[in-house]
């Protein structure tokens, strides 16, 4: 289950931004908050399958771009309609620049 | 012990409002009245996802399992024949009668009739899940489709067609398609999606007559072109369901007239959603009436805060999507209320119009892109239509500049 793989540079993400990784036919989003924290989600909302990360970050929410479901992404939790389905999360560390996430 | 709530209506709107009573901690009945026989559905893959796919399936917004469990009483296939406001009761089609404490209607609108003879059974309209199988029965390749109507149902059914193989023309009376509330240029690249796609356009030609002798609609123009088609579908518009209000006595105006917490003009009958026209705050109380998913929605959630004496405003700005092809539409706030645009673009062709009042208020924002691409930065317009925000045109029309810098402003 240590499977760390590297996501992107820390520079590729702006503060309070999403960006997307695709890795093993897997998509997943990749955010840095407003306090420079780095978190990983799956990518795709779980109402109707659309990438998270062209989406919008306030605060510890992402919003998807497409029927404005939200969730916390530090957490996966589902905010209210038409969400209902909470978001998995990934581990995170920081090394030497890189953002890795854990994604066993 | 409390009558407790009935929403008459089993939409996104009324579905919502029964989910929020329960969130909100309301413990008494809650009863759900809906004239088909589904779940609560969202109707927005109708004329999308519903109309390509194999087997189209509902996609509903509380399954019977989650009903049964927040105690939602869902009566399906029935009716609200009257309201009888001094009793507070509204008698149902099926003879029983529901008491109320709050009745929310969520009634919702039905397609614009063509109001011309010689319409049969080729001829349908879109509104319904039972609509959308009978309209998807013909999308076969080669089978040829009228669609009459240059609006945004009728445009999305075109794609779906078109995807499926039939041949399909567009017939639309205005000098353009989607002539209500999207700028030319944005219903320009819509036009050529649609005929790089091998759609026929028609646009400011009226239809004469229609003859339909159940195996083919024949349709002949105002300006005398003939069309033979094996459906017609008719998408020119909505009107509001507003028969039962009306025969209660509550005020009417372009729907069930509601105050800005959506109480009619009894206090104890609220409306939300397609059915009823509110002031929006953002434009200085102007009333309007939204045919849009996320209005229901929101308004749903609302209306179910205030049966519970919340007494909050609805201030949201309205919003509104459309996918057709590759392409998504997504407009914030009312363009018309404009009064000139500034362009953003955004790369890969997608860009925005940013629409201001003379006084520089930022009053709307129209943007057209492949995928999600305009998503982001039309819900931080969103955001500044909804504060008011007057930003310098030359911030919003440079990709340099970061429209969430302006929220901060």
């Amino acid at each position: 289950m240590s499977d760390w793989v590297e996501a992107c540079a820390t520079g590729d993400i702006d503060e309070e931004d999403v960006m997307r990784f695709d890795h093993g036919g897997r998509t997943f989003a990749i955010y840095r908050s407003p306090d420079d924290e780095f978190f990983a989600t799956d990518g795709l909302c779980t109402h109707e399958k659309v990438h998270l990360a062209d989406g919008l970050v306030m605060d510890d929410i992402i919003e998807c771009p497409k029927h404005n479901g939200r969730f916390n992404y530090k957490t996966g939790d589902a905010r209210g309609a038409p969400v209902c389905v909470n978001l998995k999360t990934y581990p995170v560390k920081v090394d030497a620049g890189k953002v890795l996430i854990q994604i066993g | 012990m409390a009558r407790g709530m009935v929403i008459i209506g089993a939409g996104e709107c009324g579905g919502r409002a029964a989910l929020a009573l329960r969130e909100l901690g309301y413990d008494g009945p809650v009863t759900l009245v809906g004239d088909e026989p589904h779940l609560p559905y969202e109707r927005p893959p109708l004329s999308k996802e519903a109309m390509v796919s194999e087997a189209p399936e509902i996609k509903a917004i509380a399954s019977d399992a989650i009903l049964a469990e927040k105690s939602i009483r869902h009566i399906h296939s029935v009716q609200a024949v009257a309201i009888d406001r001094a009793a507070h009761a509204v008698s149902l089609s099926d003879g029983s009668a529901l008491p109320y404490d709050k009745l929310l209607l969520a009634t919702g609108s039905t397609p614009r009739k063509l109001p011309m003879p010689g319409l049969g059974p080729r001829c349908v309209y879109l509104r319904t899940f039972t609509d959308a199988l009978a309209i998807r029965a013909h999308l076969t390749a080669g089978n040829r489709i009228a669609v009459i109507g240059g609006g945004f149902i009728g445009l999305e059914l075109a794609a779906a067609a078109r995807k499926l193989g039939a041949a399909v023309i567009v017939i639309e009376a205005q000098p353009r398609i989607l002539m209500r509330g999207v700028p030319a240029e944005i219903a320009q690249i819509i036009h050529d999606a649609h005929v790089a796609e091998g759609v026929d356009i028609l646009c400011g030609d009226g239809i004469a007559s229609i003859a339909d002798d159940g195996n083919e609609v024949r349709i002949t123009l105002v300006g005398g072109q003939e069309i033979s088609a094996d459906l017609a579908v008719i998408g020119i518009g909505a009107v509001p369901v507003t028969g039962l209000a009306a025969e209660a006595g509550l005020a009417i105006d372009n729907g069930v007239a509601v105050d800005a917490e959506l109480r009619s003009s009894d206090p104890d009958i609220l409306a939300a959603g397609d059915c009823c026209s509110f002031p929006l705050a953002v434009y200085g109380g102007r009333r309007v009436r939204l045919e849009a998913w996320r209005n229901a929605q929101e308004q749903g959630a609302l209306a179910a805060r205030n049966m519970l004496g919340a007494g909050e405003a609805h201030a949201a700005v309205p919003w509104f999507w459309s996918d057709q092809y590759g392409l998504s539409l997504q407009i914030a706030g009312l363009s018309d209320e404009g009064r000139s645009t500034v362009r953003r673009d955004l790369g890969d062709g997608a860009f925005i119009l940013f629409h201001l009042a003379e006084d520089g208020r930022l009053v709307a924002a129209s943007g057209i892109g492949p995928g999600n691409a305009v998503a982001r930065d039309i819900r931080l317009a969103e955001m500044l239509i909804g504060k008011r925000a007057k930003p310098a045109p030359e911030a919003l029309g440079s990709q340099a500049v970061k429209l969430k810098s302006l929220l901060a402003a």
